[in-house]
């Protein structure tokens, strides 16, 4: 009887254990997906209408097209050989388990910064997804970057290998979003400059750019006349994080595929931390704007045309002192999108218009016309003009030349 | 007296609230799908009734389920044109839902059919394909699933009224290219491929040139049986 007894006891001890292994491990499933998540991984492993994370997308670069890989846990055509080892090692260092080289596309140079917990935490999801047996498309790069060894130089230039370090005079709550936006979060993939060797140095890091192949301006996420975000409300940059519309302005072309695809799920603590971060780097000094390349006279011509063109296609939704109605649809006036240095950007809206991402926090987003079949080139550069002069806005004017260069921008 | 402090008191409360609730309701755009879908409007019309620009087709009065399908394969970029899946790219499957609906509600007048610029000979080639289909070619006619009216069937078969003779004629160029597919079995894709180019000049110029029927309404799932099947419309 008590030998019996304990034997159940025994089970009994024996299944509770396993049940709380088991619990143990979807707590870091489910931990693992979130990060994954955080690291937008799915944007390039996962294809239009394909399986989850079976690769295949098409990364158009300067230098060719990149396929991106399969990373579900198929043993041949997936990751299903690799241990977690693998997976850390090619995080951290940008090398396959076999040590080749792997193309900078993926965003290795930040994911170092990620550490070895949660890089676990990702493996341990990447495990648990529904294997694909898919095999990975060669990649299509001109000569000569189709040569490996070229990415030796890249490294030597643009990267330095090593987890993230705190910095101990600021707080736990900076120091985490400093963590996400460096690391996982690959802001500066974007938001840096890229120069002509597809790298961003680390001194201009967060200092935007044009971003190669898609035409758009990444701001700098440094400075206040960008998307610099130190005269913005921590409230303001979150909703724009986890929403993708704030009361200063709403996320668009590819920072609209960010939210949607990553931010919207992060939780309010660590978007909390993002934007405390975020506000904390950005200068309070920065360059005093260009002057226009444009002479006076076709510059208030162009803006005289501009206030006649916003009146009529504009003013019923952005305000005729270009108020907005927030968070939907946005001010122009104080947007530092619309005054930039670069006006890339909106010369784009107007031109293609655009919704803002379908979240969790916007599911039915308001979206822009484009405007691209009914303005002329000399009426976008106009309105564009008027937008970035009017209402104490401080850009400048810009070209018809400009606007028609702009047309032919791809659009995905 | 004091009832009339009260009053004037009541006023003042009354304004006040008024004044709030006007304030709010200025400060926010319309709660409305019309409001959420002016991006379209540029192209497809206010009401989805089409513009001047003959590429771009009506979308007022279609099946919700075809627009829908449309919508997400815009949205995956199975059909190809890239301010469209741009617009879309970012929209979740709900909203894009309520989009179709949206325009499937909507019912402005079809237009005037224009005079058509091609030969009484195309238009009666166009005639005879589009009502009685070319069996000896494997070709069926487009009455046959796009209804006796060409109205179109609920959910997935759209009505072919109301669309100008380039934006039909480029849309079989596409289906027999390639260029636009649908879920297998892609139906369209059979179809188009069996017609020749003055085959698709003919129909889409008689489709032009139809007047609008009484009740342009898309007809009910099941009231006919299709000639074969079509992902586009399970049975």
């Amino acid at each position: 009887m008590g030998s019996k007894l304990s034997i159940t006891l025994l089970a009994l001890a024996a299944l509770t254990t396993a049940a709380q292994a088991q619990d143990k491990s979807s707590d870091i499933i489910a931990r693992g997906e979130y990060l994954a998540r955080a690291g937008d991984c799915t944007a390039c492993h996962t294809a239009p209408e394909g399986r989850l994370f079976a690769g295949g997308r098409a990364m158009p670069t300067p230098f060719g097209t990149i396929y991106t890989s399969n990373i579900t846990p198929d043993p041949d055509a997936g990751i299903g050989k690799w241990s977690a080892d693998d997976l850390y090692r090619t995080m951290h260092s940008g090398r396959f388990p076999d040590g080749g080289l792997i193309y900078p596309a993926m965003p290795f140079a930040s994911y170092t910064k990620v550490t070895r917990a949660d890089s676990d935490a990702i493996f341990a999801y990447l495990r648990s997804i529904a294997p694909v047996n898919q095999k990975n498309r060669p990649h299509e790069l001109r000569f000569p970057y189709d040569n490996r060894q070229l990415i030796l130089g890249w490294r030597t230039l643009f990267f330095s290998e090593g987890e993230f370090k705190p910095d101990p005079t600021k707080s736990a709550e900076w120091n985490r979003g400093a963590y996400l936006v460096e690391g996982l979060g690959h802001c500066g993939m974007c938001h840096s400059p890229i120069n002509a060797l597809g790298g961003t140095s680390q001194s201009d890091a967060f200092k935007g750019g044009l971003i190669p192949m898609q035409n758009w301006y990444a701001p700098s996420l440094t400075s206040n006349r960008e998307a610099g975000l130190g005269d913005w409300s921590i409230k303001d940059i979150t909703d724009l994080l986890q929403t993708g519309v704030s009361a200063r302005g709403v996320v668009y072309g590819p920072m609209a595929e960010v939210v949607h695809n990553s931010l919207q799920y992060l939780n309010d603590e660590d978007t909390r931390a993002m934007a405390v971060y975020l506000k904390g780097i950005a200068e309070g000094s920065s360059p005093p704007p260009a002057n226009s390349a444009l002479p006076t006279t076709e510059s208030s011509l162009l803006i005289s045309l501009g206030k006649t063109v916003y009146d009529k296609n504009c003013a019923s939704c952005h305000g005729t002192q270009g108020e907005g109605k927030p968070p939907h649809w946005p001010p122009l006036a104080n947007n530092q999108s619309i005054e930039m240095q670069s006006a890339v950007n909106p010369i784009r809206m107007v031109l293609n218009g655009g919704y803002p991402p379908g979240t969790r926090g916007n599911p039915r987003p308001y979206g822009m016309p484009p405007f691209a079949g009914l303005l002329s080139d000399n009426e976008v550069a106009a309105v564009v003009s008027y937008i970035r002069t009017a209402w104490g806005n401080r850009g400048t004017p810009v070209s018809a030349r400009e606007a028609n260069e702009l047309r032919s921008a791809p659009l995905n | 007296m004091f009832a009339r402090v009260a009053a004037s008191a009541a006023v003042i409360v009354t304004l006040s609230a008024f004044d709030g609730a006007a304030a709010q309701t200025a400060s926010q755009p319309p709660d409305t799908m019309a409001a959420r879908v002016e991006a379209c409007t540029p192209c497809h019309g206010n009401k989805g009734e089409g513009t001047s620009d003959v590429y771009f087709p009506r979308l007022a009065g279609k099946p919700a389920g075809y627009l829908y399908n449309q919508l997400l394969a815009f949205r995956s970029g199975r059909r190809k044109y890239p301010p469209m899946n741009y617009l879309l790219e970012f929209l979740p499957d709900p909203y894009l839902e309520a989009m179709a609906e949206y325009f499937a509600s909507e019912h402005p007048p079809l237009p005037q059919p224009a005079p058509s610029e091609v030969s009484k000979d195309v238009l009666a080639q166009g005639e005879q394909l589009a009502t009685s289909g070319d069996a000896a070619r494997n070709i069926p006619a487009c009455v046959s699933c796009h209804g006796p009216g060409l109205t179109g069937m609920q959910p997935g078969i759209p009505g072919l009224l109301g669309l100008r003779a380039a934006y039909v004629s480029a849309q079989l160029g596409a289906w027999r290219y390639g260029t636009r597919t649908a879920k297998s079995p892609d139906c369209m894709q059979l179809v188009a491929g069996h017609l020749t180019e003055a085959d698709v000049t003919a129909v889409a110029a008689w489709l032009a040139t139809r007047p609008a029927p009484a009740n342009p309404a898309p007809v009910p799932k099941g009231t006919y049986a299709l000639p074969f099947g079509c992902g586009s419309q399970p049975n």
